[in-house]
């Protein structure tokens, strides 16, 4: 390496061409380079580790992680093809997210930017959350540049709109929210290695959405249906949040979340998880009144974390009952 | 002696060196967007040392974590604006520092004509110079083609 990495303009460079190629886009590692089977790919990724974060972390979801898991192994599989001199092409990765109230939409589409990081498909991993608001303008000529940012400033990472529908506003034929959606579809066509777009919303809302934008529809390569949780996935769910609070369900307590849980599912406005969580504040108030209310006791540690069933048999779901 | 002998306006960083590619653009965007800076794109066709204050094409891109939005603008920018000179400055907004950070010319008119030397012959042997571009001699928007 003799020659000098810069030349003067005029001049004619010794070697221009070799100055042009950046040195960052080099091979990540030379065992990912040299990889012949799946093992190899794997244990030089962290995408074995994300799989079961995944698995670990979020209870039920089958359809969910089950979609994970073919993108990754397609990463892995495209890894391997590129090793052997194949061409692969990156997949078109916009997703719909779409289920009833509570089924963990948002919280699937944070975790979904770390896992499109970490599998290597997205450069940056970050997650722009924006509704109709971030999107469209108020006036003529408002909303191109307002959604242009929001896109710009999401490249690199997730751009996760939630209630996407909303978009769309069929009774008003001059709303602004028809221009953001063209905007979106142009970038999410173009640009589809810069971003990846999770759209979100109740399931048959999104189905009419999809049904007056049909640009939309084909462009987005996966839609995950977020199923209702079941009984013991609920209680399982009520189990984590309240480890995680550093609460726990003291004798009797969880049988009566249980009981709470049966009839609470058969009443209307039922939002799963989110609905848990909340009847899991409320109990906790409800703890701490019933500790509040006996100034003189010396408390410990186990009776401030300890949920008693009497914290939740007070619910007004079991009077009505 | 020719005070330009090749012909290219110097300023900013990167100046001396042949243009830089786009990829070579989107990993200095990088850079500054790892130290935090936000970018901003700028053109003008009345380039003089003392025209510091070039047109902002957009908003300035604040909270942007990957080139390729940058890149975006600046393609833009290129393609309403091709024939002028077009740089992208990196503003740090860390308190006290609050200026630009970086700053280099991406786009440069095909053919450059450099400035002169102007020499005002005042009272006794006095001399006032001034700066002129040979290019400013036409209206804005035709300068440079």
């Amino acid at each position: 390496m003799s020659a000098p990495a810069y030349a003067i303009p005029g001049s004619t460079p010794p070697a221009a061409a070799a100055a042009s190629t950046p040195p960052a886009a080099a091979p990540a590692s030379d065992a990912l380079g040299a990889a012949r089977s799946v093992a190899e790919v794997l244990s030089s990724t962290q995408v074995q580790a994300v799989l079961q974060e995944l698995d670990q972390e979020l209870v039920g979801l089958a359809p969910v992680k089950a979609r994970i898991r073919d993108i990754a192994a397609l990463l892995v599989i495209d890894k391997l093809r590129t090793n052997f001199g194949l061409q692969s092409q990156a997949p078109s990765l916009h997703m719909c997210f779409s289920g009833n109230p509570g089924t963990g939409k948002t919280t699937v589409a944070q975790r979904m930017a770390q896992v499109l990081h970490r599998l290597g498909y997205v450069r940056k991993g970050h997650l722009v959350s924006v509704t109709r608001d971030d999107l469209v303008g108020q006036y003529i000529g408002h909303t191109a540049p307002k959604t242009k940012e929001v896109l710009q400033r999401a490249m690199g990472g997730v751009l996760f709109i939630d209630e996407a529908y909303y978009l769309y506003r069929p009774e008003n034929e001059r709303d602004y929210g028809q221009e953001a959606i063209e905007i979106l579809l142009q970038v999410m066509e173009n640009q589809r290695h810069d971003l990846v777009v999770i759209l979100a919303g109740y399931h048959d809302r999104m189905q009419t959405f999809f049904q007056s934008n049909p640009g939309m529809r084909s462009r987005i390569a996966h839609h995950l249906d977020f199923p209702d949780y079941g009984l013991s996935e609920l209680l399982h769910i009520a189990g984590k949040t309240l480890g995680q609070q550093h609460y726990r369900f003291g004798t009797g307590a969880e049988a009566a979340f249980e009981r709470y849980l049966e009839l609470r599912m058969r009443q209307p406005h039922f939002a799963n998880a989110r609905s848990v969580r909340n009847a899991l504040d409320r109990a906790r108030l409800r703890q701490a009144s019933r500790l509040f209310a006996n100034p003189e006791r010396v408390l410990d540690a186990q009776t401030l974390c300890t949920i008693a069933p009497e914290d939740i048999l007070a619910s007004r779901v079991f009077q009505d009952a | 002696m020719m005070t330009n002998p090749t012909g290219r306006l110097t300023q900013g960083q990167f100046s001396f060196l042949p243009d830089l590619t786009d990829a070579e653009i989107a990993l200095q965007i990088e850079y500054g967007l790892k130290k935090g800076y936000a970018w901003s794109v700028e053109y003008t066709d009345d380039p003089h040392p003392r025209n510091t204050y070039w047109s902002m094409y957009g908003n300035p891109l604040f909270d942007l974590h990957d080139a390729a939005g940058v890149m975006q603008e600046l393609k833009a920018c290129r393609a309403a604006f091709g024939h002028h000179y077009i740089r992208l400055m990196a503003f740090d907004s860390t308190r006290n520092v609050e200026t630009i950070a970086m700053s280099f010319i991406v786009n440069r008119p095909a053919v450059e004509p450099g400035f002169m030397l102007e020499r005002q012959e005042v009272q006794g042997r006095t001399l006032r110079y001034s700066t002129r571009g040979y290019g400013a001699r036409q209206p804005e928007g035709e300068r440079y083609r």
